[in-house]
């Protein structure tokens, strides 16, 4: 396996910095080999520029894909968007000559070539691949007494012809990882239901985007649970934004939202403000304290 | 719009069905298709409601890959200038930028507050920024997203 490339995208780095600071705690402690992807543009965004025009969404992935390339690492992604844009965009110029070629005349100006020699990866899929919750198991240090609702995210499953990981429609893998800091995966009704953000939706139809953050917000708390654990920033932010922008409407949750890096950071023993988790637009302040007693219990014999 | 596979829809409605924007809006995704054989539908509003879950293609019992087609059909509609507002200011934050979510003034302070520099991307490194720039300006994406 080559060594990995951090790609950040744009809502972790400029959004939720938090969750690009745990993963940097959590990749350092499984001792894994990484860098930065220095020069990395967007993805770009597959809800609007895939849908816009084909050949700029390649050449701009191709460029990111490049930079990888030119290390001889594979990337790294932490979101379930630049995941399917590079994965897709990766996939489709490693098989399809003809696009390929007309990808590299344009990366030609730029002095840049598409070669096909690397795998983009996501992070929830490689722990769970080249890491295995067993693993993460032992080196967990707080076992998270919580119960979590878990949101895979549509574009770390589907389309699943391409992302090999199994059936979309009721996935095992990231509930076991989840599992494996301590933490009890809940089912819930509507579990691998979009969160609403995607395909351009939110930026340009808020309310329509909204009504099916609510649909998933109802399910999951009728379910009981401390806190949603995703794996994609859009999904995060749609969550955590979300909930404010319907609470001016008089919908109340108050669910906290956190990603799986700041999940880890906290079960190998990292303060929740390590983690980056007072960097949500929502605070529960029940599960801060709960965090905060299972913190305190030092390292606990399971 | 061209496109042999989409002729083999039998009009079952499992994409209506499975659809979670079709659950709130006027979005259907059965309709789309039928009405994409026969006329240019390219301004129709409902286009740009489905958020690409891909539950209609993972379902589809023929096979059809129909988000990709709804992304074809978007494409079509933004040639012909039907782009949303919102849509064109994400776009002109990738030219400007390299980015669809720039960082801003509170966000590089919260990044020095929990000890992070400066995002090591695009951003940070004019030359790279120029490159993404040629890049968009070869595609033609800039003269597709002009109003």
């Amino acid at each position: 396996m080559k060594e990995l490339s951090l790609f950040l995208g744009c809502v972790i780095p400029n959004r939720y910095p938090g969750i690009e600071k745990a993963t940097r705690l959590v990749l350092d402690r499984l001792g894994i080999k990484w860098s930065e992807l220095k020069e990395a543009s967007c993805c770009p965004a597959p809800g609007i520029f895939r849908s816009f025009d084909k050949i700029t969404w390649l050449a701009l992935a191709s460029r990111n894909l490049v930079l990888g390339e030119e290390k001889n690492t594979d990337l790294l992604t932490i979101c379930n968007g630049c995941f399917s844009s590079l994965m897709d965009a990766n996939n489709i110029l490693k098989k399809d000559i003809v696009l390929r070629n007309e990808v590299n005349a344009h990366l030609k100006k730029i002095h840049k070539e598409f070669r096909g020699t690397i795998e983009v990866r996501h992070i929830i899929e490689f722990l769970y691949k080249d890491i295995g919750t067993e693993m993460l198991d032992r080196l967990v240090e707080k076992p998270l007494e919580l119960k979590v609702a878990v949101h895979y995210g549509c574009h770390l499953l589907k389309p699943t012809k391409d992302r090999k990981l199994g059936g979309a429609e009721c996935p095992l893998f990231f509930d076991e990882l989840v599992e494996a800091t301590g933490a009890e995966s809940v089912p819930y009704e509507g579990k691998t239901s979009c969160c609403g953000a995607g395909g351009g939706v939110r930026s340009a139809m808020l309310e329509t985007s909204l009504m099916m953050t609510e649909y998933k917000l109802l399910r999951m708390k009728k379910a009981g649970i401390d806190c949603i654990v995703e794996a994609c920033p859009f999904c995060h932010l749609q969550y955590d934004g979300g909930q404010v922008e319907l609470a001016k409407a008089g919908k109340i949750f108050n669910i906290p939202v956190v990603h799986y890096s700041q999940l880890l950071g906290l079960a190998f023993g990292y303060t929740p403000e390590e983690v980056g988790l007072h960097l949500n637009v929502i605070r529960n302040l029940e599960f801060e304290s709960k965090i905060a007693q299972i913190q305190k219990k030092g390292i606990t014999i399971k | 719009m061209k496109n042999s596979e989409i002729l083999t829809c039998f009009q079952c409605g499992t994409c209506t069905g499975s659809c979670p924007s079709g659950r709130y809006t006027s979005l259907n995704v059965r309709r789309i298709i039928k009405d994409s054989i026969k006329k240019d539908i390219s301004d129709q509003p409902d286009l740009w409601m489905c958020t690409t879950c891909y539950n209609c293609q993972e379902r589809c019992p023929r096979g059809i890959k129909v988000t990709d087609a709804i992304l074809s059909l978007r494409a079509e509609a933004v040639k012909k200038g039907r782009i949303l507002p919102a849509h064109r200011a994400v776009c002109k934050f990738l030219i400007e930028m390299g980015h669809a979510v720039p960082i801003d003034d509170i966000h590089i302070s919260i990044r020095e507050k929990i000890g992070l520099s400066e995002p090591e991307t695009v951003r940070k490194y004019p030359k790279a920024l120029k490159d993404v720039k040629t890049l968009l300006s070869s595609t033609g994406f800039n003269e597709l997203i002009k109003e």
